[in-house]
């Protein structure tokens, strides 16, 4: 008997890591399904330390993680069934063409075969790799291989999405394919984690943001809300990101 | 300070780049290591000189005058350490075409870029003649002592062959760009390195076989042959070792002027090739030969296909994986013929299969386990751990398998017993240095495997003893004695000691 899902995508409570200083300090997060949310913070922050907790990367000193309701510390397998992540670096074997990396990812997350074939040929489609499904990915460009890595992430039909930059060295047309792309899983009824520092793109994809500065959530909501926790009035959200981290290093 | 843009000036940013980078390989980036690096190398040069201090000092030869069965030997071991120090240039040469580093920024700028490669090349010279000298230089340094300051001819005659050696390197790749073009000739250039280095494994036997007094050896048969007195042209290299001024102002002339000769016609030419190496992996659409069919498979066989097929799609891996082979069949194949003239094989063939198992494995277990590319993929993935590495083992065991199968089976047909040990040791020499890759792995791309061995020199040392080990293990006990249990029990000991020092058990303890 399957459980049902929770409403939130993912629920951070407390959540600690240390390294030679505060990564991550005693960080509350909650992500309702379906959402799009992003992270947006100095460099340094502890974003992309946050997201290596919850895809189990990394342990946490404390703190819990319950993805879709799953303590995702307690049953990290149960978790990453439902998680893909994507790192700012395409990590992708060069060796392998887009189909067969997707044949790959495909058997570690033990999709059906005729099931992520045709996903595989869709995404590949959707993303314009179709024309290079059979070519090595060592002959692709640093965009083309970023776009395979994304198909990688949603050839299993994740739940929850979680993409450390990821229009980092795109050029237009392939960020806005990736966009696209990211909408309709949304649409799809899944949830999206992302972190950017293109402030343009979280203020239009976002349903919600949240702003970390020295590990912690200094300001989480709708754009509107942002603006009212900053005193900002109606400015653009650079400047209310601006005055947020601002505001942090005075109280800090 | 010299003058930018001068070759005096590329000459000392090329050597403070050579410095750091031999430094990082050395310390791992760690500047506490330092101290212990230069104590390490003082150690290792006490050692190497009492090695040949024991090897040498019983040799008649080294005070007397040079016969020209004395200068036919050192003829011998000449051409076997030219054979290796071209191996080693063309290995050099080629990575100096592929990698891209500052090409983009030399070639844009204003200063000229032949001066640059003139002066990459002569670094080689060098380089080609240091490494040389770190286990030539104690032989030379004995031998000054016992016989004379006569003796440290050797030296400059050490130079002048890796000034032929890369002045040879460079004709060499060149020719192979012009010929079989710039997409074919990184690959062709691994196999022409690493057959001349495996004449030097060969040479190497020659001398043992030369050194026990039989001569039946076609090379210094050949080298005699040609050498009708002592004052023959072919032994004036040797001759040059002695410091007869002649020869040896006649060999680093011939020498100096070949290298220059190289360096005036390559070093205009050296960024167009380069360039055209460059646009060779950039051009090169290589599409799958069939299309590929989603497979229903669990992620154990997902991960063991990915394993076998990026080793297979890599050449470079491949040669430098197989080299170990290369090396130590020809030996055994030797002394196969020499020592035994046919008879029984097994005590030889069973050690040497044992140890290349473990050489092999230990390489192969590196690839899937430390050199991932895709570590946060495969951390990601609803797979555990222990999965995931029990299916990187059995990807490594297969390979050794495919490679050691044939063997065995022919070997059971001549002889079943000494299949059976060889088959036992086969398994547990690489199943040990799969275990000691997995107990100090550390994540690094696969690109890096030829530095693997900087990563734990505790595991490379260890991976080495084990393979040895066993490979004595599986000698004596190919031989049916019962003292086979004692150098087995050694090495379990060895291998298990290297577990209890290994940083995995250190974090699963803490």
């Amino acid at each position: 008997m399957t459980q049902p899902l929770s409403p939130l995508a993912l629920e951070v409570r407390a959540l600690e890591k240390r390294f030679d200083h505060p990564a991550v300090d005693g960080l509350d997060l909650s992500v309702p399904a379906g959402e799009f949310f992003t992270l947006l913070g100095p460099n340094g922050a502890g974003k992309t330390t946050t997201l290596r907790l919850v895809t189990g990367l990394l342990k946490p000193d404390r703190g819990s993680i319950a993805v879709y309701g799953i303590d995702a510390l307690a049953d990290p397998i149960a978790a990453r069934r439902i998680m893909a992540w994507v790192s700012d670096e395409p990590m992708i074997y060069e060796k392998l063409t887009p189909m067969e990396y997707l044949d790959f990812v495909g058997g570690l997350w033990a999709v059906e075969s005729n099931r992520a074939a045709a996903r595989a040929r869709d995404l590949l489609g959707w993303l314009g790799l179709a024309p290079h499904a059979d070519e090595r990915c060592e002959q692709l460009s640093k965009g083309m291989r970023q776009k395979v890595a994304l198909a990688g992430a949603l050839v299993h039909e994740p739940k929850l999405i979680m993409l450390d930059e990821p229009f980092t060295g795109l050029d237009a047309g392939s960020s806005r394919v990736v966009k696209e792309v990211l909408r309709e899983r949304v649409r799809a009824g899944c949830s999206v984690i992302m972190t950017t520092h293109i402030l343009e793109v979280a203020e239009r994809m976002a349903d919600r943001i949240g702003v970390m500065a020295n590990g912690k959530l200094i300001a989480g909501g709708t754009l509107d809300e942002l603006r009212v926790q900053a005193g900002s009035g109606h400015a653009s959200l650079e400047d209310t990101f601006l005055a947020l981290v601002a505001q942090d290093a005075v109280t800090a | 300070m010299s003058v930018p843009g001068t070759v005096g000036w590329f000459a000392r940013h090329e050597a403070r780049l050579a410095w750091r980078d031999w430094l990082w390989l050395m310390t791992g980036g760690y500047r506490r290591r330092a101290r212990t690096v230069a104590l390490g190398f003082l150690v290792f040069a006490l050692f190497m000189h009492g090695l040949a201090y024991l090897m040498l000092s019983h040799s008649a030869f080294i005070g007397g005058a040079p016969d020209i069965h004395i200068l036919v030997v050192i003829t011998g071991t000449l051409v076997l350490t030219l054979s290796l120090m071209l191996s080693q240039a063309i290995e050099s040469v080629t990575r100096a075409f592929y990698a891209r580093g500052d090409l983009e920024l030399i070639l844009t700028s204003p200063s000229s870029s032949s001066r640059l490669f003139a002066t990459r090349l002569a670094a080689m010279a060098v380089t080609t003649w240091s490494m040389a000298l770190v286990m030539g230089a104690p032989f030379i340094d004995v031998l000054a002592w016992l016989g004379g300051p006569r003796w440290l001819g050797a030296y400059a005659v050490a130079a002048a062959l890796a000034m032929v050696a890369v002045a040879g390197a460079v004709v060499v790749t060149g020719a192979l760009f012009h010929t079989i073009g710039p997409r074919r000739t990184r690959f062709i250039a691994q196999i022409v390195a690493a057959l001349t280095g495996a004449a030097f494994a060969i040479g190497v036997q020659f001398a043992a076989i030369l050194s026990f007094g039989t001569m039946a050896v076609p090379q210094l048969t050949l080298l005699n042959r040609l050498a009708t007195d002592s004052n023959s042209a072919i032994l004036w290299p040797a001759r040059a070792v002695f410091c007869d001024p002649v020869a040896l102002a006649a060999l680093l002339g011939v020498s100096i002027a070949a290298l220059a000769a190289a360096i005036h016609v390559f070093a205009p030419r050296f960024g167009r090739l380069a360039l055209a190496a460059t646009d060779a992996s950039y051009s090169t659409k290589r599409r799958s030969r069939r299309r590929s069919h989603f497979r229903n498979s669990s992620a154990a066989q997902a991960l063991r296909r990915k394993e076998w097929t990026l080793l297979l799609r890599d050449p470079w891996l491949m040669s430098q994986t197989l080299m170990q082979l290369l090396y130590l069949l020809p030996a055994a194949f030797l002394l196969w013929r020499n020592f035994y003239g046919g008879g029984d094989v097994t005590a030889l063939l069973v050690p040497i299969l044992i140890v290349t198992a473990g050489q092999l494995g230990g390489g192969l277990a590196w690839l899937a386990v430390s050199g991932e590319d895709a570590p946060d993929l495969i951390a990601s993935a609803p797979v555990p751990a222990g999965h995931i590495l029990r299916a990187k083992a059995e990807a490594v065991l297969g390979g050794i398998a495919v490679v050691f199968g044939p063997f065995v089976v022919v070997l059971a047909i001549a002889a079943p017993f000494a299949a059976l040990v060889s088959l036992a040791g086969i398994v547990v020499a690489a199943g040990s240095a799969t275990a000691i890759q997995y107990w100090f792995r550390t994540q690094s791309r696969r690109s890096v495997f030829r530095r693997r061995q900087t990563s734990s020199r505790v595991a490379t040392f260890a991976e080495a003893l084990s393979s040895t080990g066993w490979a004595g293990t599986g000698a004596l006990a190919a031989t049916g004695t019962w003292i086979a249990v004692i150098p087995g029990i050694v090495v379990l000991a060895l291998v298990a000691g290297t577990w209890m020092i290994s940083p995995t058990r250190g974090a699963s303890r803490s």
